[in-house]
């Protein structure tokens, strides 16, 4: 196994997230975007972590994972919160700070 | 002549599952059905946790398939559920410049791809990796990675108390 497939692997996905980010409207398809670049960042560390043979890698991608589980409770809060305040959840119409 | 096989095997399995998974990462971000894309962003993370064991980190393929699969999808999925009432196919989840995000993503792919080119050639990973167990891992968040565990713990808390006090109603 080269150690750039992984790489590339990882990049592939997070470049797809980052389309995704940029291209979605729904605010939950945009959350969904984010976890797949927080995957990718995940594979990257293993990757290095094998490469290096040390295992710094996996206690920080264990840190990532918590970190995205509570990335993704606060965010789809505010989801829901944006929900109730105007029954949608397109994130274009979010233009009160336009000047 | 064994060490070869194997590697081959885990080369064939490492393109299997890459591929599944970019397929899937392709249709979270194209579909028009946002519990489509849900259900596809579930393939794409248990491709990770496959890539996960085939970089010998078992604890941290189990906690992927726990927390991501097991959680977040939940999350996502009642999340979908509360926000939407209709469930079919949609329109207009995409912006009006969505295509503004081709071009932004192969600059980035082709920028990435020629620095881990340039910086990793052709370098092998170690033939016979050492599985980490899970004795290791614990060794490591709670002796020199204490710190930043507890951070976490702070994080998880106040993620628990922001997502209660923003979704109450009163």
């Amino acid at each position: 196994m080269l150690v750039n497939q992984f790489l590339i692997l990882a990049a592939v996905l997070f470049c797809i997230g980052v389309y995704g980010v940029i291209a979605r409207k729904n605010a939950v398809l945009v959350l969904m975007s984010i976890e797949l670049i927080l995957n990718s960042v995940n594979i990257n560390l293993l990757a290095f972590s094998m490469r290096n043979g040390s295992l710094d890698g996996h206690t920080f991608a264990l840190y990532i994972i918590a970190i995205a589980a509570a990335e993704v409770g606060v965010g789809l809060a505010m989801v829901l919160l944006m929900y109730r305040n105007r029954r949608s959840i397109d994130l274009d119409e979010l233009s009160e700070m336009k000047g | 002549m064994f060490a070869s096989d194997v590697l081959i095997a885990q080369n064939i399995g490492f393109a299997i599952i890459a591929t599944i998974m970019v397929i899937g990462a392709l249709r979270v971000v194209t579909t028009s059905n946002v519990v489509h894309a849900a259900l596809w962003l579930v393939v794409v993370l248990a491709g990770a946790a496959a890539q996960y064991i085939l970089l010998a980190a078992e604890f941290v393929a189990i906690t992927q398939v726990l927390v991501y699969i097991g959680a977040v999808m939940v999350l996502f999925l009642f999340g979908t559920m509360l926000t939407r009432a209709r469930i079919g196919a949609e329109s207009d989840l995409n912006n009006k410049n969505w295509y503004f995000g081709i071009p932004v993503a192969l600059a980035l792919f082709v920028a990435m791809a020629m620095a881990l080119d340039s910086g990793f050639g052709s370098q092998k990973m170690p033939a016979n990796p050492a599985v980490a167990t899970t004795q290791e891992i614990s060794d490591q968040i709670f002796g020199p990675y204490l710190l930043p565990f507890w951070a976490l713990s702070f994080v998880l808390l106040a993620a628990v108390v922001g997502a209660i006090v923003l979704a109450r109603r009163d």
